[in-house]
C-alpha cells in the first residue's frame, strides 16, 4: 500500500514536469510564446543534453564545484570550533554576540566587489566570499545545538570524573552533530548560490557564471543559459539531496527520536 | 550600564579596527573613522532642503528600495496565493512538488543573464531576478503551514458552515500565518541580497551600482562605506520585520507559551 | 428528530480493514438528551461524526427532521472534546462565539448580541474580549459551549466534552449543560466514556458495545429533577441505573431484574 502510495507520487511528479513541458512547447509552437524570449521547451533539454558532453561547459562546472567545496571546507574547519567554543563559554558569547548580529545583516554580495580588490585571485575571491555567507548558518546551528544538549547526559559524565574537555568531546559533539549537519546542509545552497554571483560579477576565466555571461553575447545563448541554468537546479538539488541522505544515515537515532517526542 | 555591559566589545573592536589599520596604512582597509567621514560626505552633506541628503541618496536610494519592496511584495503576494492553493490540495501539491523543488534549487542569480536577454537592463530586470528568487521561502513556508492547519481547525469550520472565504481568512491563512512569517522574513533578506546582485550585474542606479562605480574608482572608503549601510539596511529591514511579526503574532506566542 | 437506520461504518478496505460501527439502529425524540457510552474503540466517534456529516458512513443512513444527512447539516453544532484545538486562538473568545453567526443573516451588531447572551448564560460575560490561550480549560470548554449556544442549533452534538477538564469543572460543565438545554429546546447528544456521567446528564443512556461498535442497551432515566451533584448521585435510582450500565459496557449481560 505505501509502495503504491510512492509509486502515485513519484508518477504525478514526472505528469507534472511533462506537462509544464508540454504546455510551454505547445505555446512556443502556437506562437504564444515569442522563441526569443523563451526558446521551446525541447530545444531548451536538446542544449542540456547537448552541455552534459560539452568539455568546457563540464570544466566550468568544475571549476563553479571546486570553489564551493573549498569554500565549505574552510567554513566548516574554522566555524565548528568557533561555534563550539562561543557555544560552551557563555560569557564569551555574550561579548561576541553583538558583533555577530552587526555583521551577519550585511548582504553577502555586497562584498563581492571589495573581494575582487582584495584578492588578486579569483579562486581565492570566491573561497572568501564563499566563506563570508556560509559561515552564518553553521555557526548559528552549532551554538543553537549546544543549548540543546541535554543537562542530565553532560551531568552523568562528570559524576562519572570526566573532564570538560571530555563531556564536549563524548557528549555535547555528538548530540550536537545532527545540527551542525543542518547547517552546512544549509551552507551548501548559500555557497552555491555565492559562487554564482561571485562569478557573474568577478568574471574571470572559468565556473558556471561565467559560461553563462559569455553565452549571453552570443546569438542563440539564450538556449545555452538556460540548459546551464537546468544544469545548476540539478546541481542544488543533487547536492542538497546528499547532504539529506547522510544526514539520515549518519543520525538515524537523532530522527527515531525527534520523532518519538512527538 | 546594561548597554555597556552587553555592547561593550562592539567599540573595543572599533578601537582595535583603527588602531591597526592605521599603523599597517594599507590602502585596501581604511580606518573606520576614514570610512565614516567619507560616508557623511557621500550622503549627508546635501542642503537643508533635502533634509541634509546629497543628491546621491536622492538618486540611488528610492530606486534600490522601490525595487527591494516590489518584489518582495509581489513574491509575497504570488507565494501566499499559490502556498495555500497547493498545501490544501494534495493531488495538486503531488503534481507540481517537484518543479518546485527544482525551481527551489536553481541559484537565483543564475537567471539574471536569462533576464537581462529578454528583458534588457533595468528595472524590470532586476524586479524579475527579485521575484523569482524570494518567492521560494514563502511558498515553501506557506504550504507547509497551509498543509499543517489543525484538523480540528478545519471540521469546526465545517461543522458551523463556514463559506469558502471565510475557512480562506478566518481559519487556513491565521493558522498558517506564524509559518508564512517565518517565510517572508527569509525572503526579505534574501530580497537584499539579489537587489545587490542585480544592480551590481545589471543596472546604472541604485546603491549597488554605486558600489560598483566606487569599487572600479577604487575608492576604498566608499567601497567599505557602502558596505556598511547595506549592513545598517539588513539590520533595520530584519528588526523592522521582527517587530511587526511579533505584533501580529502576539497570539501565537502567549499561546504557545500557555499550552 | 434524528433516525439513524442500520449504520454501518468501515474504515480503509481489504485486510487492514476496520468495521467501526456494525448496524446501529437509534432514534432520537425532540428535546431529548441522549448521552452514549461506551468503551474505548466502540465506535462513539465515528457515530458522532457521521451525523455530523464529517464523515460518509459506508452503510445505513441518517434522517435529521427527515432529510438525509450528507453534509453538515445547518442546524447542528459540534462541542468538540479537545477545546484547545476547536476555539481559534487568533480571534478573541467574542469573535469565536460569534464566527458562525455570519451564516444566520446576522449584521455585526446583532452577532454581538447574541455572542454576548450566549457567553452571558456560560458565565463568561467578562471574558468576551480575552483570547481562548488565556482562560483554563474549563472556561474554555464554556466557550465553545457558547458558540453552539449562540448558533441555536435544533440538534447539539458533544463529544466527550468534559473529557479533559478536572473532576471539579467537569460537574460545573455537567450541571451548566443541564441548566442551558431548559433555555433552549435542543436536542442533545452526547457521547461520554464516563458512566457516572452518561446517567447524570441523560434523559436516556444508550450503551455501545466493543468492536464493531453495536447497541449493547438502551436505557430510559427516571430521575427527579432538577437534578443535584450531591442528592442525585445518592438516589437509589441512580446508583441502580450507574451498576446496570456500567455491567453493559463491560459486555455482561443485563440483570434481568433490571431489563424494562
Amino acid at each position: 500500500m505505501i509502495s503504491s502510495v510512492a509509486g502515485s507520487r513519484v508518477l504525478c511528479g514526472a505528469l507534472g514536469v511533462a506537462g509544464l513541458l508540454a504546455a510551454a512547447e505547445l505555446a512556443g509552437r502556437a506562437g504564444l510564446v515569442d522563441p526569443a524570449v523563451l526558446p521551446l521547451a525541447s530545444t531548451i533539454l536538446a542544449r542540456t543534453v547537448e552541455l552534459a558532453t560539452d568539455g568546457e561547459f563540464l570544466a566550468d562546472v568544475a571549476a563553479t564545484m571546486q570553489a564551493w567545496a573549498l569554500g565549505l571546507l574552510l567554513t566548516v574547519a574554522v566555524t565548528v570550533p568557533a561555534g563550539l567554543a562561543l557555544g560552551s563559554l557563555p560569557r564569551v558569547e555574550a561579548a561576541v554576540r553583538p558583533l555577530i548580529e552587526f555583521l551577519r545583516p550585511i548582504p553577502s554580495v555586497a562584498l563581492i566587489p571589495l573581494a575582487i580588490l582584495l584578492f588578486p585571485d579569483r579562486l581565492d575571491m570566491k573561497i572568501a566570499v564563499i566563506f563570508y555567507a556560509s559561515c552564518w548558518p553553521v555557526l548559528i546551528n552549532t551554538m543553537y545545538g549546544l543549548l540543546e544538549v541535554d543537562p542530565v547526559a553532560k551531568e552523568t559524565l562528570r559524576s562519572f570524573g570526566f573532564g570538560p574537555l571530555a563531556v564536549l568531546w563524548r557528549v555535547s559533539l555528538p548530540s550536537t552533530a545532527p545540527f551542525i549537519a543542518t547547517g552546512v546542509r544549509l551552507a551548501a545552497g548559500v555557497a552555491l548560490i555565492l559562487a554564482i554571483s561571485a562569478e557573474l560579477i568577478g568574471g574571470g576565466s572559468s565556473g558556471i557564471g561565467t559560461y553563462v555571461v559569455e553565452a549571453g553575447s552570443s546569438f542563440d545563448g539564450l538556449e545555452y543559459i538556460l540548459a546551464a541554468t537546468v544544469w545548476a537546479g540539478m546541481l542544488g538539488i543533487v547536492t542538497n539531496s546528499l547532504f539529506i541522505g547522510a544526514e539520515r544515515r549518519l543520525f538515524r537515532w537523532h530522527t527515531a527520536r525527534a520523532e518519538g517526542a512527538r | 550600564m546594561r548597554v555597556i555591559a552587553r555592547l561593550w566589545l562592539v567599540p573595543v573592536v572599533v578601537l582595535l579596527w583603527e588602531l591597526v589599520t592605521r599603523l599597517s596604512d594599507s590602502g585596501f582597509f581604511p580606518p573606520p573613522s576614514v570610512i565614516a567621514v567619507t560616508m557623511r560626505e557621500m550622503w549627508l552633506t546635501g542642503p537643508a532642503s533635502q533634509l541634509w541628503l546629497t543628491d546621491l541618496v536622492l538618486e540611488n536610494f528610492p530606486p534600490s528600495l522601490a525595487r527591494l519592496f516590489a518584489g518582495w511584495a509581489l513574491a509575497g503576494v504570488a507565494g501566499i496565493a499559490l502556498g495555500i492553493m497547493i498545501g490544501r490540495s494534495r493531488a495538486l501539491s503531488r503534481f507540481v512538488d517537484p518543479l518546485i523543488h527544482f525551481g527551489r534549487a536553481i541559484p537565483p542569480p543564475m537567471l539574471l543573464p536569462f533576464f537581462i536577454a529578454v528583458l534588457s537592463l533595468g528595472a524590470q530586470t532586476q524586479l524579475a531576478t527579485i521575484v523569482f528568487g524570494v518567492i521560494w521561502p514563502v511558498l515553501l513556508n506557506t504550504i507547509d503551514g497551509a498543509r499543517a492547519v489543525d484538523r480540528q481547525h478545519i471540521e469546526t469550520a465545517r461543522v458551523f458552515r463556514l463559506s469558502r472565504s471565510q475557512r480562506l481568512w478566518r481559519v487556513i491563512l491565521p493558522s498558517a500565518l506564524p509559518k508564512i512569517f517565518a517565510g517572508l522574513r527569509l525572503s526579505l533578506s534574501l530580497a537584499l541580497i539579489l537587489m545587490v546582485i542585480s544592480e551590481l550585474v545589471a543596472s546604472t542606479s541604485g546603491i549597488g551600482y554605486q558600489l560598483l562605480r566606487a569599487q572600479r574608482d577604487f575608492d576604498l572608503p566608499a567601497v567599505w562605506g557602502t558596505i556598511v549601510l547595506l549592513g545598517v539596511l539588513g539590520y533595520l529591514l530584519n528588526s523592522v520585520f521582527l517587530a511587526a511579526e511579533r505584533r501580529v503574532l502576539s497570539w501565537h506566542r502567549a499561546a504557545k507559551q500557555t499550552t | 428528530m434524528l433516525e439513524i437506520s442500520n449504520l454501518s461504518h468501515t474504515y480503509g478496505s481489504g485486510p487492514s480493514a476496520h468495521t467501526a460501527l456494525g448496524g446501529i439502529d437509534l432514534s432520537v425524540a425532540e428535546g431529548e438528551l441522549v448521552c452514549i457510552v461506551g468503551p474505548s474503540g466502540c465506535g462513539k466517534s465515528t457515530l458522532l461524526r457521521s451525523v455530523a456529516g464529517l464523515i460518509t458512513p459506508t452503510g445505513g443512513r441518517i434522517l435529521l427532521k427527515g432529510v438525509p444527512v450528507n453534509q453538515t447539516p445547518d442546524d447542528l453544532a459540534v462541542v468538540f472534546q479537545d477545546y484547545s484545538r476547536s476555539l481559534f486562538p487568533w480571534m478573541s473568545v467574542a469573535d469565536n462565539v460569534s464566527l458562525p453567526l455570519r451564516r444566520r443573516g446576522q449584521d455585526k451588531r446583532q452577532r454581538r448580541e447574541s455572542a454576548m447572551d450566549a457567553l452571558e448564560q456560560v458565565g463568561l460575560a467578562d471574558a468576551a474580549a480575552k483570547y481562548p490561550w488565556q482562560l483554563s480549560g474549563g472556561m474554555q470548554q464554556r466557550v465553545s459551549i457558547a458558540r453552539a449556544l449562540a448558533y441555536r442549533p435544533s440538534l447539539l452534538l458533544m463529544d466527550e466534552p468534559f473529557g479533559s477538564v478536572d473532576a471539579q469543572t467537569r460537574e460545573d460543565l455537567e450541571d451548566l449543560t443541564l441548566r442551558v438545554r431548559g433555555h433552549h429546546n435542543m436536542t442533545i447528544l452526547l457521547i461520554t466514556h464516563d458512566i457516572d456521567e452518561s446517567v447524570y446528564v441523560g434523559d436516556r443512556v444508550v450503551v455501545l458495545s466493543k468492536s464493531p461498535g453495536g447497541i449493547a442497551g438502551d436505557l430510559r432515566v427516571g430521575l427527579p429533577g432538577p437534578r443535584d451533584q450531591i442528592t442525585t448521585r445518592e438516589h437509589p435510582e441512580f446508583v441502580r441505573l450507574r451498576a446496570e450500565v456500567g455491567r453493559l459496557v463491560r459486555g455482561m449481560r443485563s440483570h434481568p431484574a433490571a431489563a424494562s
